[in-house]
């Protein structure tokens, strides 16, 4: 593909991470037994007659003496305060059900956004379809996900677009410090927002939107092949012609300024929980 | 063979022990398996087994439709098996009918045996099967493709199911039945198996085998799932290699 990246061994155990071997990015498979004496089932794993196997496939990912399997595909799991992009899917008198791509609808009751919503009027601040950006507040044993739309960044959002991608991909979307996602909008100007749930909101003009969905569709589809911010870049590049570096305009904020409420969740607030826990899937992107 | 319409019987088994496509009676058809064939699902599969070609695609954990069926401690699997109008010589009629709801239960009672549904309280795995092209072993293709669906899809399991069946044909056990032995042999018994445990959970039979033959049938059925078991397993590493020479070395 692109010849501009540099093969051979690459710095691997970059973060100095002495204590932990190299993370090898062994591909598993459920019901594949994982080698080793000793270990603790975390995540993704199973132990049967002391054994351990995957239970999902995923990449292994050794925390003595626990082993955990990072999943590499499947619905979004949400985590506490993880900032998602949700749709109403439904109204009722007191919250809204929101599809957030989890295994269950979210409910965002009225008390949760900035709004004064009285019993039964819910319906005159989001319809069905519309969609917001929540923070994950609590989950319970029974699965059931609590979202709020009080905080920074948070709120409905308004015109643009949502494109969804594997939620096994975010990490690579706002890539080492945020480096991807700068890259996108740096180089079309767009404005975009990372759920965590792998729902992305792209504003700007046609042409940003569509050559932002194009590197999305390319991230979702190429995500674990190496060079993929070179080849990124490279197509934004090719494809920048014309209004390239040009439409820089601190983004667009004043074409909105006269929408009501918070709308844009500003995406560093989204890259700072991106990379304490699943560098296995951005580790490698350059 | 004391077959009532035997003239129109053909030879199921030569002289030589090669069978009407030239296997051998514990060889397994030509399987190609695809991880992920299709977009929109949150897993899918495309299996092309002989001349079968069946499609599968899960959707979930999600939303349980309708309501009452969801259960409070754990997922439920559904199942849907359906056989296109256009996938066996003469039409067949569209719809539900009492195989594809036979079918479509036992693959439900087959996944629920190995998917972790506690993890997924309240919520639905459904499984989709849609079979274009029949000839003989649908359910155990249906299976296979649903199973490395599941896998895609991120479902947490104990492990994958391969299937397969092994039938009784001009008198001879026979690993995989085409249409034609399945048409005209006297037994069909599809099974799947647990690799990680060595456990059967689905196990049907039509016909009649004596007992000796049906310990042999499972022996050679058990090792025909452990071919395809491979294959399953080769068709999602293809999927998802992460590919590049860092990842080679470690």
């Amino acid at each position: 593909m692109d010849g501009s990246h540099r093969p051979g061994p690459r710095r691997r155990g970059r973060e100095g991470s002495s204590s932990h071997p190299p993370r090898d990015r062994v591909l598993v498979l459920p019901g594949e037994e994982i080698p080793g004496q000793g270990l603790k089932p975390g995540p993704g794993t199973y132990r049967v007659g002391g054994k351990v196997y995957a239970s999902v496939l995923g990449l292994l990912s050794p925390r003595p003496p626990f082993v955990q399997v990072v999943p590499l595909s499947g619905r979004y799991i949400p985590k506490p305060n993880d900032v998602v992009i949700g749709t109403v899917t439904d109204v009722q008198g007191t919250f809204w059900l929101l599809d957030i791509g989890a295994p269950r609808w979210a409910p965002l009751h009225m008390t949760g956004t900035p709004w004064q919503v009285e019993i039964g009027e819910t319906e005159k601040f989001l319809h069905v379809g519309e969609s917001v950006v929540v923070r994950v507040e609590n989950l319970d044993a029974t699965g059931r996900i609590g979202v709020t739309m009080l905080g920074e960044g948070l709120g409905k959002l308004e015109g643009g677009s949502i494109v969804r991608i594997s939620p096994a991909r975010v990490p690579r979307v706002v890539g080492r410090g945020g480096s991807m996602i700068q890259t996108l909008t740096r180089r079309t100007g767009a404005q975009v927002a990372v759920g965590q749930n792998g729902r992305i909101w792209i504003d700007g003009d046609p042409d940003a939107i569509a050559r932002v969905r194009e590197a999305l569709r390319m991230i979702d589809e190429d995500g674990h092949r190496h060079g993929l911010t070179e080849r990124i870049d490279s197509y934004l590049k090719s494809t920048g012609a014309s209004g390239e570096e040009g439409p820089r305009e601190p983004p667009s904020e004043s074409a909105h300024r006269d929408a009501p409420g918070q709308r844009y969740p500003p995406p560093p607030d989204v890259d700072r929980e991106v990379g304490d826990d699943d560098e296995p899937a951005e580790r490698e992107v350059d | 063979m004391g077959n009532v319409g035997a003239k129109d019987v053909p030879v199921l088994m030569s002289p030589e022990g090669l069978r009407l496509d030239g296997r051998r009676a514990n060889e397994l058809r030509p399987i190609k398996i695809t991880a992920g064939a299709l977009k929109q699902a949150d897993g899918s599969a495309f299996v092309e087994w002989g001349a079968n070609k069946v499609m599968a695609a899960v959707y979930g954990p999600r939303e349980v439709h309708p309501r009452h069926l969801q259960q409070n401690t754990k997922a439920i699997v559904q199942c849907k098996y359906n056989m296109a109008a256009f996938s066996v010589d003469e039409r067949k009629r569209p719809g539900l009918d009492r195989r594809s709801q036979e079918i479509s239960k036992v693959i439900a009672e087959a996944f629920e045996s190995v998917v972790f549904a506690e993890e997924f309280p309240r919520t639905s795995i459904d499984v989709y099967i849609e079979v274009l092209q029949a000839n003989a072993g649908t359910r155990c293709a249906g299976l296979v493709a649903a199973s490395v669906a599941l896998a895609d899809a991120g479902i947490p399991m104990a492990d994958l199911l391969p299937a397969v069946a092994v039938g009784k044909a001009g008198g001879h056990l026979v690993l995989d039945l085409k249409k034609e032995e399945d048409n005209f042999g006297e037994a069909d018994l599809p099974m799947a198996l647990v690799p990680q445990s060595g456990r059967l959970v689905l196990l049907q039979m039509e016909g009649h085998m004596t007992r000796d033959e049906l310990a042999t049938a499972l022996d050679m059925g058990v090792a025909g799932c452990k071919e395809i078991y491979e294959k399953m397993k080769q068709a999602l590493r293809d999927r998802y290699t992460v590919s590049g020479p860092a990842d080679g070395g470690a």
